[in-house]
């Protein structure tokens, strides 16, 4: 009786001590890797902000291609679509990795820059999930803009709106309603793209937690806590766009 | 820049021998994947509230975190445990092929559920409510009416997600299994010729785009009814919709 | 929609112009911009601050003062070194580079501050041996392939795993692809993992990472085997990595080089790091 309780306390102990070099692993002390990982998942997050912003830029100019009445930037905003949509995001960003940067070089140096322009890790990396995320955000505004009433937009016409009133009064605000669901998801999509950056040696949440798994032998631990994180991460987006939609469809009533 | 047709040539024979692994992780995954998409969305629909949130728990997880780390954790993190190296399961871990395969379905199910789930919730009450009227109940309800419909609904995000699927087994070569990424990848790692081996490459898997869009395409307008349907529109594409748990 | 997207464009455009930084790098380079992997303990390894430690960046922090030069160490996987030494990402690399024919076609060297054998390891339960002693190889198919045809015979079916992209890996193709199943991995610690977990029966790779690893292993499971390979196979040796035609810089490093090589503490510091003396036998 006393025997087992005694292999019991040991088992307790051997716990706890094994339950004290985590928190040490993953905290903040001196051989504490936690400072890294949340610096890392701030990196992530700075990054996919970047790569949408681009994406929204290259999205909206598609969309616009894609709906336009000439037939040849309808064709070059479908083969774009197509393109980067169809290629995994590993590819696109081994080409902007491996291909970019010497791109960007000798583009400067047409401009009479000096040596050798650096593109950082971050550009390099932001870009390619950009271009990618473009190709999805494409979609979505083209269905947002086909979504918005023609009833509507006919009816600002016969009043006599100017083009840039319609568009501010009643395009704008309907396609940013339809839209934000599907632009929610592209950035979910986009953090999750973002893990595949690790290989242009960013330090982001991907890298940060390979790196500690490799120095310490620990991968089981720092993959789960790296995971942990993107689901932190996943899990106030997904609060903050349920808010922002609930608030964007405020006026709006509920068909 | 000079055209290389014959490193060009070399590289896409190199790049097609793989191309057998690539369809294989793909058919494998989306098929073990659908399978267990129905099991998790069973039990998120079903009346016991533990299997409910069981269900809302693996499909936030594995829609919440990158399929890369989810990878790494499976194929490195699992066989750290001598527990798992002696169990049955060991000899399909061991093998990177099958762990990758394991690794894309899971994470795939939790996509492929919400699908599913967004499907099931688009049959109209209207027409359930008729079935009940008309005396059908359980298995007869779901066979005849929830199930024709809510495949119907589920199809357009149901091919988007078969498509990323595609796209998802290139991350298989991070997990040494011999696919065309990961070869076009070592070519790139011996020859520094980075533009003609990702022509060659995006080439390959732009084909595959093609014919998969086409086969999925077909397979649409096979199912879709002869007269319109009067389920109410959606704007949504569920596959990009917001999840809400 | 435009005025969100004016707004985006503009934001976009200008990080992108200032994020371009212009390194104009002076004849005299007083600064320098290092990469390492960071994971190839223990020529060099991550510590949980984010600093660099390991055979190589004190042998970097030694070297710099000698050249009165600024010294940054950055981290990088293995795979994007060159192409980012080659598009100006950082001016030398730093990782056990070995000099090869093929990298001398794209990239420069230094003169090279160690040279390691190679070797095989394994786990001790396996029992696996491989035959002992050094073998000396030259580097041709032709001389080489005789040579090894014990180690082949001893290889036949088993599962070999290296890190893609290294001039081992390319090695352990050439004379075994054809008997045994080569797994390659990205990065160093990856096919010591799978060693560990029975996926592979071999890990070849340099003395200086394996002995390292078997320092720290707790368990000593593992074990050296079979013989130790050297000799023009594996180039002159490891060295910095830098872009073609850049002389002063060269010149720089190995002068450097070579007083550390002549006071000893090449020899020192590779003692510390992998118990063993790999100071490059002199030209």
């Amino acid at each position: 009786m006393a025997a087992r309780a005694a292999a019991w306390a040991g088992r307790s102990l051997t716990r706890l001590e094994v339950g004290l070099q985590v928190i040490d692993l993953i905290g903040f002390g001196a051989k504490g890797w936690g400072g890294v990982l949340l610096l890392a998942a701030l990196m992530t997050v700075l990054v996919t902000l970047a790569a949408m912003a681009v994406g929204a830029v290259l999205g909206a100019l598609v969309a616009a291609a894609k709906l336009h009445p000439n037939a040849l930037l309808r064709v070059l905003g479908e083969g774009y679509t197509t393109v980067f949509r169809g290629i995994p995001e590993l590819l696109v960003i081994y080409l902007f990795f491996y291909g970019g940067s010497a791109l960007v070089s000798s583009v400067g140096g047409l401009f009479g820059a000096e040596g050798f322009i650096s593109m950082p890790a971050f550009l390099v990396g932001a870009l390619a999930v950009g271009v990618v995320s473009g190709a999805y955000q494409a979609e979505v505004y083209r269905g947002a803009f086909q979504a918005v009433s023609r009833s509507e937009l006919e009816a600002a016409k016969a009043i006599g709106m100017p083009l840039m009133l319609r568009f501010r009064r009643i395009i704008a605000p309907q396609i940013l309603r339809f839209a934000l669901p599907g632009i929610g998801g592209v950035w979910q999509i986009s953090l999750k793209d973002s893990a595949l950056i690790s290989v242009t040696g960013l330090v982001e949440l991907m890298r940060a937690s390979r790196v500690a798994a490799a120095s310490t032998g620990q991968f089981v631990l720092f993959f789960m806590t790296g995971c942990a994180l993107y689901l932190v991460l996943t899990g106030i987006s997904n609060l903050v766009l349920s808010r922002a939609e609930l608030r964007v469809g405020r006026t709006f009533r509920r068909s | 820049m000079s055209v290389d047709i014959a490193f060009i040539g070399d590289t896409l024979v190199q790049l097609l021998h793989a191309l057998p692994i690539t369809l294989l992780l793909f058919a494998a995954s989306v098929a073990v994947g659908t399978l267990l998409a129905l099991l998790v969305v069973w039990l998120r629909v079903c009346d016991v509230a533990a299997l409910r949130h069981l269900a809302r728990g693996y499909i936030f997880l594995f829609r919440g975190s990158p399929l890369l780390i989810q990878m790494f954790l499976l194929y490195y993190g699992l066989s750290q445990f001598p527990e798992v190296r002696q169990s049955p399961f060991w000899p399909v871990l061991r093998e990177p092929l099958s762990c990758a395969v394991i690794a894309l379905a899971l994470c795939t199910a939790g996509y492929m559920a919400e699908i599913f789930r967004g499907g099931l919730l688009a049959v109209p009450p209207q027409q359930i409510e008729a079935g009940r009227a008309a005396g059908m109940s359980g298995w007869l309800l779901a066979r005849r009416i929830i199930i024709p419909i809510a495949l119907r609904s589920c199809l357009p995000a149901y091919s988007t997600e078969i498509i990323l699927m595609m796209k998802a087994t290139s991350l298989a070569s991070l997990v040494t299994v011999y696919e065309v990424s990961g070869v076009a990848q070592r070519i790139i790692a011996e020859t520094y010729r980075t533009l003609e081996v990702f022509l060659c490459a995006a080439l390959i898997y732009l084909v595959l785009n093609f014919l998969i869009v086409r086969a999925l395409a077909w397979l649409e307008r096979r199912l879709s009814p002869r007269h319109p349907v009067l389920a109410c529109p959606t704007t949504k594409k569920y596959a990009l919709s917001v999840p809400r748990g | 929609m435009n005025n969100k997207n004016t707004r985006f464009a503009a934001c976009s455009l200008m990080m992108l112009l200032a994020s371009f930084s212009l390194y104009t790098h002076a004849k005299e380079w007083d600064s320098l911009q290092i990469a390492t992997e960071g994971v190839y303990e223990p020529w060099n390894r991550t510590l949980p601050d984010g600093s660099f430690d390991g055979f190589e960046p004190e042998m970097a922090k030694v070297l710099c003062e000698r050249m009165k030069t600024r010294c940054t160490i950055v981290a990088q996987d293995w795979d994007g070194l060159i192409p980012g030494l080659k598009a100006g990402k950082f001016d030398v690399v730093m990782d056990a580079l070995a000099i090869s024919a093929e990298r001398r076609k794209v990239i420069d060297f230094s003169r090279p501050y160690t040279k390691a054998p190679a070797t095989f390891i394994a786990l001790q339960s396996s029992g696996i041996d491989l035959g002992s002693g050094t073998l000396h190889l030259r580097g041709t198919p032709e001389l080489d392939t005789p040579a090894v045809d014990d180690l082949r015979k001893r290889l036949k079916g088993k599962l070999i795993g290296i890190v893609s992209g290294t001039v081992y890996s390319k090695f352990i193709r050439e004379q075994f692809g054809q008997v045994a199943t080569i797994r390659e991995y990205k990065t160093p610690p990856e096919p010591l993992m799978d060693l560990k977990n029975g996926r592979v029966d071999v890990v070849f790779e340099d003395l200086g990472f394996l002995s390292g690893e078997l320092q720290r292993g707790a368990d000593s499971a593992l074990v050296l085997v079979g013989p130790a390979i050297n000799g023009p196979i594996w180039g002159e040796g490891e060295a910095f990595g830098i872009r073609p035609g850049e002389p002063e810089l060269k010149a720089k490093l190995d002068a450097a080089i070579d007083s550390l090589i002549a006071d000893g503490t090449i020899s020192e510091l590779s003692r510390k790091w992998f118990k063993h003396d790999f100071t490059p036998p002199s030209k």
